[in-house]
């Protein structure tokens, strides 16, 4: 929000406005009711008394139904009303939810479900309950985006084009509590893809019931997590009660979520924050300094975003050139673009597709697994930028068509880059500003030479961010093909052994730096304000974030 | 009369239809693809989202089916927010809105012939002056910038009363919208306020009131029964447009004050390309605004009896 301060000085017109928009009497109800209920009023952020919270949220959630949701403020919502068979601990690793214990190995998998997992109605969970809706995603004309999660389950994927009937599916319940899953394939990862929202459980009678409509309304969905949605106001609020029929109830802190905000304005969320009604808030560059200059405590939190250059290695394009890729990674520099561009802390610079926060055999991946610097050297990509030249029989290299978003943001990080490869390669870059659909388009076309791309795990394993460039990947949009590559990919998804799958990982890290497939940039960071008063909120990359199933009032 | 409203209305029905062919034909010219999501889907999942949402037929037969289902009252089913119909959209976010606008619109209207008729009497002297001065911020300044500053004011006021005299956001009880309605009227208010004033002056010199005066009536008399009913007309006619448009055009302080309206339906279905709800918001905003603005041809009509005759004949 830009307000300049002249502007600020002729606002003071509107105070009148405010005084006479009321009759003296409206004044003094208004103020006889607020003094009334001054503790009601000020407190809206935390009550202690009624153990209540209030938050906002950007947008109204798209979509709730488990079978079909894709984004990530509706899987915040889905994260806490409804749970699978493993879920998050406080400590943000795997633990048992709905299973109490599971066996897994190469073959397939068994859990065992507690016999105290209810559903909202207070009827118990079962293991036909996780087969309806994994059959349900699965059958093509659900249209789940996310169905290709489920593909590790024998004929899954057969399932999902349309090959085979659902009942097909290589999964059975031996009886109501414990459910049998078959391989496709050996999926060491397994485990992590049960608490992803897709593998969420759905009830069959009452799926039939609204089966146009699931998820449309509050009293169109099941709950079977900590909390249910008691009400659901299209456009301007939700209200998150506690489950009274969750297994694990008496570990629940808190009576209500209200949300009784939503908007997409920061600068909104900000404001509310401030007026005490709200007791958690994201920053922006535009409202960081004035919460600094109020001295609130700014939290940070890596969500596990990955921000990079994706080129588009198409034969046809110029960005097929490894020496003019050498060049142009030759003269960016990560650290300049997270400090001096973007100015936010908390953002980290990027040095590998594979993010630090990702685990490895015992610690770290990037631990076990360095990734190789990267030197800026101008000299060096002028080297690199004479050899592509020569390559491609060019004079000079034609002008660039970077693709990118339509926020402030991704302005500022394109003017970047332009400034950056004029100055120092002479490269011009025509900067090609998308909203988001049209972006996504454009990358699917590859009618771009370099785009600004993001990518979010999906879960907790370092191959949702490795197969992202195996050539069958829909979502690698400059088509990078390197069969060795590939090969790795395939290790890494079908082997058991820690081991050689993470040795795997780092061949594929090896091979994106050393053929530069990509430019990382960043793991985004994210500041946000919290309620002094609210502990215990958890900060997640899976799993939905933030998470108030852990939270108290102090 | 009657065969003046039937002309009318089979002008605003061919004007909708004409709204709702120019929308599809825009809507599917803009590059992108409404189906496209972060995640990439496989081809037969696509295929069968396209069956659902009929992308799967030729575009001609897809606008035949759209517009037999609009003549149906049925605007389909939304892209991006499953399963939830455009009706109900429409349905439950249109009275926030309308009820924002016609708060905004009523202050703004009254005001602003009020203001306006301050002005011509006080004309080149100082209320004048301060009063042009402010019709020219109104008009100049977007509301998003009116209504981040209201914003902040209602946070120090309430810090400097200690206690919260007026809700910083939201939606549900009549201190949330006073403030926004405030602002969301003021562009419409100065507006008045200076088409008022000139027709006012324009008025003062007339044939008419040199006669009234002749005639000796007060002063008063004069201002009220001749000047000010003489002087309204102009902005009868600019309020039915204007009522359409504030409805629509308070997306920016219903994102501000988190107010539930229609306006942000809008805005991110052109944004998200969700065709169902562009169709539906468009059509149903353009029908909105041809009965606004027959509703103050009609009005013209019954203030000045001259335009009613002549219209007729």
């Amino acid at each position: 929000m830009l307000i300049s301060a002249r502007l600020y000085l002729q606002s003071s017109l509107l105070i009148p406005l405010i005084i006479s928009g009321l009759t003296s009497k409206a004044i003094l109800f208004i103020m006889l009711y607020s003094m009334m209920n001054s503790e009601v009023l000020a407190g809206l952020a935390i009550n202690s008394a009624q153990r209540s919270i209030a938050i906002a949220i950007a947008d109204e959630p798209p979509d709730l139904s488990s079978l079909t949701t894709t984004d990530s403020l509706s899987i915040m919502i889905l994260g806490h009303v409804v749970e699978g068979l493993v879920g998050y601990d406080a400590h943000n690793q795997l633990s048992p939810a709905v299973a109490e214990r599971w066996q897994i190995d190469d073959k397939g998998a068994t859990f065992w479900l507690r016999k105290s997992a209810r559903w909202s109605d207070g009827k118990p969970v079962t293991a036909h309950d996780f087969i309806f809706a994994w059959q349900t995603a699965l059958a093509p004309k659900t249209g789940a985006a996310y169905a290709s999660i489920l593909y590790p389950i024998r004929n899954a994927e057969a399932i999902n084009k349309g090959k085979m009937p659902v009942d097909k599916l290589g999964v059975v319940a031996k009886d109501d509590h414990t459910l049998v899953v078959s391989f496709e394939k050996p999926t060491p990862y397994f485990l992590g893809l049960t608490a992803f929202v897709t593998y969420a459980p759905i009830r069959r009678d009452f799926y039939m019931k609204h089966a146009n409509s699931y998820g449309a309304e509050a009293e169109k969905i099941l709950y079977n997590g900590p909390f249910v949605i008691d009400e659901w106001v299209h456009g301007a609020s939700l209200q998150l009660k506690k489950n009274p029929h969750y297994w694990r109830r008496a570990q629940v802190k808190l009576d209500t979520i209200d949300i009784p905000y939503i908007t997409s304005d920061p600068g909104a969320r900000y404001n509310l924050f401030k007026a005490g009604s709200i007791a958690f808030a994201g920053l922006n560059a535009e409202v960081l300094k004035d919460a600094l200059k109020n001295r609130y405590k700014i939290r940070r939190f890596v969500d596990g975003v990955l921000f990079f250059l994706e080129f588009n290695h198409r034969p046809n394009r110029i960005t097929a050139n490894l020496n003019l890729r050498r060049a142009i990674q030759a003269v960016l520099d990560p650290d300049v673009l997270v400090n001096k561009v973007i100015g936010i802390p908390g953002n980290i610079p990027g040095k590998s597709l594979f993010p630090k926060w990702l685990k490895g055999v015992h610690q770290q991946f990037r631990v076990e697994y360095p990734a190789k610097e990267v030197e800026r050297d101008y000299d060096l990509a002028r080297h690199y930028l004479a050899q592509a030249k020569q390559e491609l029989g060019l004079e000079s290299i034609p002008p660039l068509v970077f693709l990118t978003g339509d926020s402030p943001n991704a302005s500022k990080e394109a003017e970047y880059f332009q400034r950056v490869l004029k100055r120092h390669l002479g490269i011009d870059l025509k900067i090609d500003k998308q909203i988001f659909k049209q972006r996504l388009a454009r990358m699917k076309a590859g009618s771009f030479d370099i785009v600004s791309a993001g990518w979010g795990p999906d879960f907790d394993d370092p191959i949702t961010f490795g197969n992202l460039f195996a050539s069958w990947n829909e979502n690698n949009h400059g088509q990078y093909r390197n069969s060795e590559y590939d090969r790795w990919v395939a290790v890494a998804e079908n082997t058991i052994e820690p081991q050689r799958r993470m040795a795997a990982m780092a061949e594929m890290q090896r091979i994106l730096i050393d053929e530069v497939a990509l430019v990382p940039l960043y793991e985004r960071g994210t500041i946000y304000l919290q309620h002094e008063r609210l502990k215990g909120v958890a900060r997640r990359i899976f799993g939905g974030d933030p998470y108030f199933g852990f939270a108290y009032i102090e | 009369m009657l065969h003046y409203l039937m002309k009318r209305l089979a002008f605003g029905v061919l004007t909708i239809w004409f709204i709702a062919t120019a929308t599809f034909v825009g809507m599917h010219a803009v590059p992108g693809d409404p189906l496209m999501s972060d995640k990439a889907v496989s081809p037969e999942i696509r295929k069968h989202l396209e069956q659902r949402y009929g992308l799967d037929k030729p575009i001609m037969q897809q606008y035949q089916i759209y517009i037999m289902n609009m003549l149906k009252g049925d605007f389909g089913i939304s892209f991006t927010q499953q399963n939830r119909r455009v009706n109900d959209i429409i349905a439950e976010h249109f009275p926030v809105s309308a009820l924002l606008g016609v708060l905004a619109i009523g202050y703004a209207t009254l005001g602003g012939i009020m203001l306006g008729a301050i002005t011509s009497l006080y004309r080149n002297r100082w209320p004048d002056y301060l009063l042009i001065v402010f019709v020219v911020l109104g008009i100049s300044i977007p509301s998003f910038v009116f209504a981040s500053i209201g914003q902040l004011m209602i946070l120090k006021v309430n810090a400097w009363l200690g206690f919260q005299l007026l809700p910083v956001a939201g939606w549900g009880s009549i201190s949330h919208m006073i403030v926004p309605s405030l602002i969301l009227g003021l562009g419409i208010l100065a507006y008045l306020t200076r088409l008022m004033r000139s027709s006012m002056l324009e008025v003062i010199h007339a044939d008419y009131i040199r006669t009234a005066r002749a005639k000796g009536l007060s002063s008063q008399r004069i201002f009220y029964r001749h000047q000010l009913r003489n002087a309204v007309l102009p902005v009868i006619t600019v309020l039915g447009p204007a009522i359409a448009a504030i409805t629509t055009g308070g997306f920016v302080v219903e994102l501000i004050f988190a107010i539930p309206g229609l306006g942000r339906y809008f805005v991110q279905a052109v944004q998200q390309l969700d065709y169902t709800v562009i169709m539906g918001t468009t059509v149903f905003y353009g029908a909105f605004l041809v009965l606004m603005v027959t509703l103050a041809d009609l009005l013209y009509g019954l203030i000045d009896p001259r335009i009613r005759i002549q219209k007729v004949a």
